[in-house]
């Protein structure tokens, strides 16, 4: 059974699994970032009311968050065969995984940038700044350890969806998981998958957790 | 008399609470010299931070004109108001450094905000870290300092813009009386040396006796009284002044205590 078929086949589950992964999250951001961002300018309080815009994005978040992940997969099957010609293997698997890695980001990053204290807002408004450097260096700059701990659970989030995919073919660990351990009964596979697994989760965790430590100039000795 | 730099025109702002509305400001009207150091003392909730707030829109009022050097700041339109906040100075009783940056860059953030390059900026903002007593700290985070050293630093950043207004906001509120003789000493030091309105708000009798020149009694939302300050503490007038400097005496027992 370990043969060199089985090792390729794990190494390459385990490339699938950081590339469906990183790809997704990255994705995820450069939707849900600017989603976060709107939210926080717009809810009341925030540096630029909108009551509308913060109404749509907080019902369209809340609606695509309800949706199941496997569901929202088969879901959007017919918009993954449009952008990437097939509906199975991994890189088809990064759209539905974007899709919902998005809206998960954009309340991480809502909740990370109300955070940021409302008196050092006013004071760069005070100093006549534009909206746009409150954001990048107010809002993003002093949130930085929070958003990069959201970062971190996002990954795990977004790991674990795509093990998930593995159901409808989806590629990575989970696919060699579910292919082995529940079509074909063989739990020693599933279970050396299962720890890949948790050990790349707990890396990223551990990555993440030092980094934001670093980055955290706020309670130095 | 000087002529006004700063007026204040029928200024009303009412919030609204849970349990009804909060009338903050009751229009006032208020007129401040140009180059005085002048002083807002209230108790709290006497709506002073309100009026201060609206001296730079921080906080907008619902009626009543703010005119600066003859211009109503209400009528600018958002980039001009942009750019004369930037020589409207504002620091604040919880001095509100940016804290993820350290000290150096917190001074430079003004200047980077009017896009000055990179090198000019750390030079200005190396100097007024000296001119503030704190040239050795420029490498630390504000998480490191004192509250004495925070305040300074938030002195150095707002003097970046050079600035003709500098408003301060229960500025050594936060501060134990040794700091805040040294803060108000810095604040005095700064007016000596460059043509500047400072408008002080406080709830301590002995900031404004301190450092003011003239003072503005506030209570209820409205101005009880209004002139300089050795004739305010020698004949105040108000119920509210009264109070004010009944209460500094008995600060000043307790800090002997």
């Amino acid at each position: 059974m370990w043969d060199e078929t089985m090792i390729v086949m794990l190494l390459e589950g385990i490339r699938d699994t950081f590339y469906m992964t990183f790809v997704s999250t990255f994705f995820g951001y450069v939707i849900g970032l600017p989603m976060g961002i709107a939210l926080t300018l717009t809810d009341k309080g925030g540096i630029t009311p909108n009551r509308t815009v913060y109404r749509i994005l907080d019902i369209v978040i809340n609606v695509t968050r309800s949706v199941p992940f496997l569901i929202l997969l088969i879901l959007v099957m017919p918009l993954t065969k449009l952008i990437v010609g097939k509906s199975y293997g991994s890189t088809a698997t990064i759209v539905p995984l974007t899709l919902a890695a998005a809206p998960l980001i954009g309340r991480m990053v809502e909740s990370s940038l109300k955070e940021v204290s409302q008196g050092v807002i006013e004071a760069a408004i005070s100093m006549g700044a534009k909206t746009s450097t409150i954001v990048f260096k107010v809002l993003i700059g002093e949130a930085r350890t929070s958003l990069l701990v959201g970062v971190t659970i996002v990954l795990g989030t977004v790991l674990g969806y795509s093990a998930m995919a593995g159901v409808v073919g989806g590629g990575g660990l989970g696919d060699i998981a579910i292919r082995y351990g529940y079509y074909r009964y063989e739990t020693g596979v599933m279970l050396v998958t299962l720890i890949f697994i948790v050990a790349i989760v707990q890396l990223m965790q551990v990555v993440g957790t030092f980094a934001a430590k670093k980055l955290d100039h706020r309670n130095q000795e | 008399m000087e002529t006004a730099y700063i007026e204040v025109h029928n200024l009303s702002k009412t919030y609204s609470a849970k349990n009804g509305n909060v009338e903050a400001l009751k229009s006032v009207t208020l007129s401040i010299p140009k180059n005085e150091i002048f002083g807002v003392i209230g108790l709290s909730g006497a709506g002073k931070s309100t009026l201060v707030r609206c001296l730079n829109l921080l906080e907008k009022p619902d009626s009543g004109e703010v005119v600066i050097d003859g211009k109503n700041l209400l009528t600018l339109g958002k980039e001009q108001l942009r750019l004369r906040r930037q020589k409207i100075g504002m620091i604040f009783q919880h001095f509100n450094l940016l804290e993820q940056q350290n000290v150096l860059d917190n001074v430079c953030f003004p200047l980077e905000i009017r896009g000055i390059p990179i090198k000019q900026r750390k030079e200005k903002a190396l100097e007024l870290l000296q001119k503030v007593g704190l040239g050795d700290k420029a490498e630390a985070y504000p998480s490191q300092l004192s509250g004495g050293q925070k305040q300074r630093v938030a002195i150095a950043r707002v003097l970046a813009n050079e600035p003709d207004i500098l408003l301060c906001d229960e500025a050594t509120s936060a501060l134990d009386p040794e700091t805040t003789k040294t803060i108000l000493n810095l604040l005095k030091s700064i007016y000596d040396s460059m043509g500047i309105t400072i408008v002080i708000i406080t709830h301590e009798m002995r900031v404004i006796q301190e450092i003011c020149t003239q003072v503005a009694v506030l209570d209820g939302g409205t101005v009880q009284e209004c002139g300089s300050v050795t004739e305010i503490f020698k004949n105040p007038k108000s119920r509210a002044a009264r109070r004010l400097l009944l209460m500094r005496e008995t600060e000043e027992m307790s800090d002997v205590g």
